[in-house]
């Protein structure tokens, strides 16, 4: 009960954020700012591009070569921007797009094998009776749980890190990577099981 | 077990990202399924770690600095977008002043205009309209010798139609003056004489109509000539011509 009760909080914190009709203070007070000047509105999502910038380029140089480009690029095309519309959906569409023709996103986006548009949840369904392992997961493991991240393939990686650092909703997740919303769901849910049973190795490991 | 329908939505269920309905009927399923409950607990503790493992990495002050300078380059264009608001303020607030001194002038103008029109007025409305009364330019000239500053010459009528009435000493914005009255065909005209430097009268190219009446006016040896009067725009033009010609040496 005390788990139902802990989901539950869970799960409602997380609707806060994201359903603004029925908790509008909450969502006002979460939302960005869809207009101002490019600087007022671009500034405040620096550290999270960087992190962001860092997760896909893998090393610092390349990060903020990555970012300041994005930058650059936003800034020139900021022009383009439709006003209403989700800014910052349209920075990491940017961000991720300078990335993938960037010589190791190339690479990175090449060594993937995907095969989208199959059914997701069937593999995830495989891995979810040993979920339990995840609850293993704790301070100790961080590194673990990092380095498992880390090897993700690329566009499991990301969306993971949308979804849960982020915590962008599915719609904004497939404005910023350009996909269906019902690829961003299924590789979500591909991505959670590839990412247990990496950590479910590397516990077996320890 | 009753569990299969709801494994596949447990995660858009932690995200959010089930229709209110469905977060209800999870919500019931979850109270009564330990299983699921348990399966939904990992997953949450995954998301958590995820969300810490996954904040890791923070830009360097250096760095965000250098981008913010970067793109905040722009600013340069705001300032002198500031300069050219300033130049543009500084332009209307001139032109401004510039029309509001034009309508200033303009109103000394009308002013001016319609206290000769008094004069005029008052001069053919009393019952002594002039205090030199002669018809004779010779009479009516020297007898404003020493009245006023200044002297003037008068012109021969003998071949026109209009003729002299008589003179009065007149006061426009506190300059002495000479009115002189001329008649043709009944219509009475007066004739303005002021120095020039005294009254802020300016010329006009074309006869002008001021409250119904047509005026006009020139300069000439220092004098500002006025001729005033109801009569016919070309009378007045005549009778113009005439004193020019007259004030000539």
């Amino acid at each position: 009960m005390i788990c139902a009760r802990t989901a539950e909080n869970y799960r409602q914190n997380k609707w806060n954020k994201i359903a603004p009709g029925r908790f509008t203070l909450v969502s006002v007070s979460a939302a960005p700012p869809q207009s101002g000047t490019f600087e007022e509105l671009a500034m405040p999502l620096f550290g999270q591009l960087y992190n962001f910038a860092h997760w896909l380029a893998q090393n610092r140089e390349e990060a903020e070569d990555l970012v300041q480009e994005t930058y650059v690029k936003a800034l020139k095309g900021f022009g383009t921007f439709q006003p209403g519309t989700n800014f910052r959906a349209w920075m990491y569409r940017i961000l991720r797009n300078t990335f993938l023709t960037s010589r190791s996103g190339k690479k990175a986006a090449q060594t993937i094998p995907l095969d989208e548009g199959e059914d997701g949840q069937a593999a995830a369904a495989t891995t979810d009776s040993q979920t339990p392992e995840a609850i293993l997961i704790d301070r100790n493991h961080q590194d673990l749980l990092q380095t498992a991240l880390e090897e993700l393939p690329l566009p499991f990686r990301e969306v993971l890190l949308l979804c849960e650092v982020e915590e962008m909703s599915y719609q904004e997740i497939a404005d910023s990577i350009a996909v269906p919303i019902g690829t961003v769901m299924s590789r979500l849910s591909r991505a959670r099981a590839a990412l247990r049973v990496s950590l479910q190795q590397k516990l077996r490991g320890t | 077990m009753a569990c299969e329908p709801w494994q596949s939505q447990l995660d858009a269920y932690l995200d959010g990202e089930l229709t209110a309905e469905h977060m209800r009927a999870l919500d019931a399923h979850l109270r009564t399924c330990p299983a699921c409950t348990a399966d939904v607990l990992a997953r949450v503790q995954l998301k958590r770690a995820i969300k810490t493992a996954g904040t890791r990495f923070t830009p360097s002050p250096e760095f965000r600095s250098k981008i913010h300078k970067r793109i905040a380059a722009k600013r340069p264009r705001m300032w002198s977008f500031g300069w050219a608001t300033a130049a543009g303020l500084v332009v209307l607030l001139l032109a401004g002043w510039l029309m509001t001194s034009v309508e200033k002038q303009n109103l000394r103008q009308q002013h001016l205009y319609s206290e000769l029109a008094d004069l005029h007025v008052t001069t053919l409305a009393s019952a002594n309209p002039v205090d030199v009364v002669s018809s004779d330019r010779h009479t009516v000239k020297p007898w404003f010798q020493g009245k006023i500053p200044f002297t003037f010459n008068l012109p021969e009528l003998q071949n026109s139609d209009f003729s002299l009435l008589g003179g009065r000493i007149t006061y426009l914005g506190q300059a002495p003056g000479a009115e002189l009255i001329y008649q043709i065909r009944k219509h009475q005209i007066s004739v303005f004489l002021f120095p020039e430097d005294l009254v802020g009268l300016s010329t006009r190219s074309n006869i002008t109509k001021e409250r119904s009446f047509n005026v006009e006016t020139w300069t000439q040896d220092g004098l500002r000539y006025v001729v005033f009067g109801d009569a016919a725009p070309e009378d007045l033009r005549n009778l113009a011509t005439l004193l020019k010609a007259a004030a000539r040496p």
